[in-house]
């Protein structure tokens, strides 16, 4: 395995996290509510291990990192409330240009002419930090993103298949 | 019916080209596992926009149901082998 590849940096940071959280509680606890409540620390550990093994600037790592970090907090600070303004405010500009254009266009299949209508929408809301990004930018995160959900599922599969033998 | 250049132009970006867009929306094709197989070079952009949505949903999908299995078998797994899974993953 190449020690400077993104599947690398991610497995080596995913399973340092998996052994904090499997040392948290070493005696056994399989009842519903822990699994459910370490299902969700396993899920953000490697979103979080994800984002953190991303070398290129990326927008989604940056709202990945920024959502887990304010719904651990559990507060808002001055900072997050102004960030979660100004997200709003770009997407009321964006929303009120896609009103503007969609009575004057369609979506077109076969053209070049992509429609920016429900469909980037539903990727907007897919992609993380995807509302503030221009159509350009959304398409170049979205194949990134594909490309790194892709690593972390084949990381996860190879751990969850060693753990089960 | 309305200009095209004008549909394609964002405020606060530089011109967008079709060409531009039509090269992003190629790439993404590349990564989605049905839609590269398919038989005609040119997919709309609508439909390929559609799947890629529906391959990071199943993405999610399977994101989350690792992450319940991983969290199942850490219940069952002792500390000692996990420790020696580490180190054989490493190299």
């Amino acid at each position: 395995m190449n020690p400077s590849s993104l599947k690398s940096r991610f497995a080596t940071r995913f399973l340092r996290a998996l052994t904090q959280i499997h040392a948290r509680k070493p005696i056994c606890s399989s009842s519903p509510t822990e699994i459910f409540r370490r299902y969700r620390r396993i899920k953000a550990a490697a979103d979080k291990s994800m984002a953190y093994s991303v070398r290129s600037r990326k927008t989604w790592t940056g709202a990945v990192l920024w959502k887990l970090r304010s719904r651990s907090c559990g507060r808002r600070s001055a900072k997050t409330s102004t960030f979660i303004k100004s997200q709003q405010a770009i997407m009321k500009r964006t929303r009120h240009e896609k009103q503007n254009k969609n009575t004057t266009t369609t979506t077109t299949t076969g053209e070049h002419g992509v429609g920016f209508g429900v469909e980037a929408s539903e990727l907007r809301e897919l992609v993380p930090g995807g509302e503030a990004m221009d159509y350009c930018n959304l398409l170049d995160e979205t194949a990134h993103y594909i490309k790194c959900l892709t690593t972390q599922v084949k990381v996860m599969k190879k751990i969850a298949d060693f753990y089960s033998l | 019916m309305s200009s095209r250049r004008s549909r394609s132009r964002q405020s606060g970006s530089s011109r967008i080209t079709d060409d531009q867009i039509y090269d992003l929306v190629s790439k993404l094709q590349q990564l989605l596992p049905e839609v590269r197989n398919s038989h005609s070079d040119k997919v709309s952009a609508a439909k390929v926009l559609q799947e890629t949505c529906n391959y990071i949903r199943s993405l999610h999908r399977e994101v989350d149901d690792l992450s319940e299995r991983l969290s199942e078998l850490l219940a069952t797994t002792d500390s000692a082998q996990a420790a020696i899974i580490r180190s054989l993953l490493r190299q």
